[in-house]
């Protein structure tokens, strides 16, 4: 009985150390190119609208990215991403939920610039995948710094290139994000 | 027995624990955020419904080179290949010069017609609040066919040659397939066949679209006439005009087939000297060709650029 009131009692302290460890922003960039080699027409976009959060106690990590955010160099294709591609009506954010999958070598609670593996469900367009993706992650007193640069292939999200446009629109898109947090 | 029991409970409390800690992150990244207001976009593919225009509006730095074709009435016949070898040409240039505020120009062949567009936003619809675009169009347009032959001591005088319509545009996106326009407006004839017609024409322009997928749409515009219904044009009796099309959309360009019963693509035009009859099979085939060029980039992509090209 001593025992598991001692768990219990370890656990709510732990419980306790997490909500002071959580490190936030809604901030955040986040810019995709889906380009393809030697079109003239640049398809590249930027997001200074992303939410984030991070739990150092749990390397729980959550961005939420509002889809219609995105700014385009041309109006035009920022109209034909919301409505052609990601519906955004439909599917106003893209979500990813994952956790730290390396955390022997990320030690959240000490500064230093980490090498870190994320997995978790990453939804666009309403579709959910389960994905792994490499970052940075600079912790530097109360502020986090994460950076990830990775490719979604579009299909995986069920987001149609049409043939017409298929010299003009990669079916993949690479992805860049960088997220300054704060502890909250 | 009671260990393990013990041990269960204490499995299934931190697994909802984890569970609920879960929750609170995601409850403490969305306390705070209002539903946000945004712009309704895309009530329209084109700046034009059809022939007349739309609430939409070319955003900031954008250049829009349009090219349109009104070919003959189809019940010319096969000898005239039903009408396509009466193709008249219109050339346009707009240009967004804020994201409320859009010019145009363009050269009609029929008539030898230029004109001028000044259009601008006064209401945009939002997702949350008013409910529709509300913009004005106003329009100037010069025929520049040679003076008609006078008698000795009469001058042709430029101001026979203008023509000036003003349109109010009320338009509301009801859903992603489905916008729907109004447009009460006033053609103002400097010159018309006989002073028994008036220099006015009133007339209240009903348009709208219904997208078929994402890339394609059908579109129908009608003028009706409020006065003026009894001018003669070029001697001839005057119709209301009424237009369907498909608007198709590739990237950059937008292309808009139609069928129609005016063949002039300006507004004084088709609201108020379309002499052709859908009744009497005098038909017209056209299409619009859109492409858009960007001129003035967005600020966010000025020193963006640099790392991308």
């Amino acid at each position: 009985m001593k025992k598991i009131i001692l768990t219990i009692s370890v656990f709510a302290a732990s419980t306790l150390v997490v909500s002071a460890q959580k490190y936030m922003t809604r901030t955040g960039k986040i810019s995709f190119d889906a380009s393809t080699n030697g079109s003239p027409e640049k398809i590249y976009a930027i997001n200074n609208e992303v939410a984030n959060i991070m739990d150092a106690s749990t390397g729980d990590i959550i961005f939420q990215v509002p889809v219609k955010s995105f700014k385009f160099e041309r109006e035009l294709m920022q109209e034909h991403f919301n409505e052609n591609y990601m519906e955004s009506d439909k599917y106003p954010k893209a979500e990813f939920k994952g956790k730290i999958a390396n955390p022997a070598e990320v030690t959240l609670t000490k500064d230093g610039t980490y090498n870190a593996k994320v997995s978790g469900k990453l939804t666009i367009h309403g579709v959910t995948n389960d994905v792994t993706v490499p970052g940075t992650i600079t912790i530097k007193g109360s502020s986090v710094k994460l950076k990830a640069k990775f490719a979604v292939k579009m299909h995986d999200y069920k987001i149609d290139v049409p043939s017409l446009v298929a010299d003009k629109v990669s079916k993949d898109a690479s992805i860049t994000l960088e997220s300054d947090l704060t502890q909250k | 027995m009671r260990k393990s029991l013990l041990l269960i409970i204490l499995f299934s409390s931190v697994s909802v624990l984890s569970f609920a800690q879960d929750d609170s992150l995601l409850n403490m990244l969305n306390t705070g955020i209002k539903p946000k207001k945004e712009p309704v976009s895309a009530t329209f593919k084109a700046t034009r419904i059809i022939d007349g225009n739309s609430v939409e509006n070319l955003g900031a730095g954008i250049l829009d080179f349009r090219i349109l074709h009104r070919f003959g009435q189809l019940n010319q016949g096969a000898s005239n290949f039903y009408g396509l070898d009466d193709a008249t040409t219109k050339i346009d240039l707009d240009y967004g010069i804020t994201k409320w505020l859009m010019v145009g120009i363009g050269h009609n062949v029929l008539n030898k017609e230029d004109d001028g567009l000044l259009k601008i936003k006064l209401l945009q619809q939002q997702n949350i609040g008013m409910p529709v675009t509300v913009s004005y169009a106003g329009a100037l347009s010069i025929q520049t066919t040679p003076a008609p032959t006078l008698p000795t001591g009469d001058t042709w005088k430029f101001t026979n040659r203008l023509y000036y319509t003003n349109q109010i545009l009320i338009a509301r996106k009801f859903s992603n397939r489905l916008s729907l326009q109004l447009m009460p407006s006033i053609v103002h004839y400097n010159l018309v066949d006989s002073t028994k017609f008036s220099n006015n024409t009133f007339a209240l322009g009903a348009g709208g679209r219904f997208k078929i997928s994402k890339r394609i749409a059908i579109t129908g515009e009608y003028y009706y006439r409020l006065s003026n219904t009894d001018m003669l044009y070029n001697g001839q009796p005057t119709y209301n005009s009424f237009s369907v099309g498909i608007d198709i959309e590739t990237g950059g360009h937008v292309f808009q087939l139609m069928l129609t019963n005016s063949q002039s693509l300006s507004e004084r035009g088709f609201i108020g000297q379309t002499t052709d009859s859908w009744s009497k099979g005098q038909i017209h085939f056209g299409f619009n060709i859109s492409r858009v060029f960007t001129i003035v980039k967005p600020k966010e992509f000025k020193d963006a650029d640099n790392k991308k090209w």
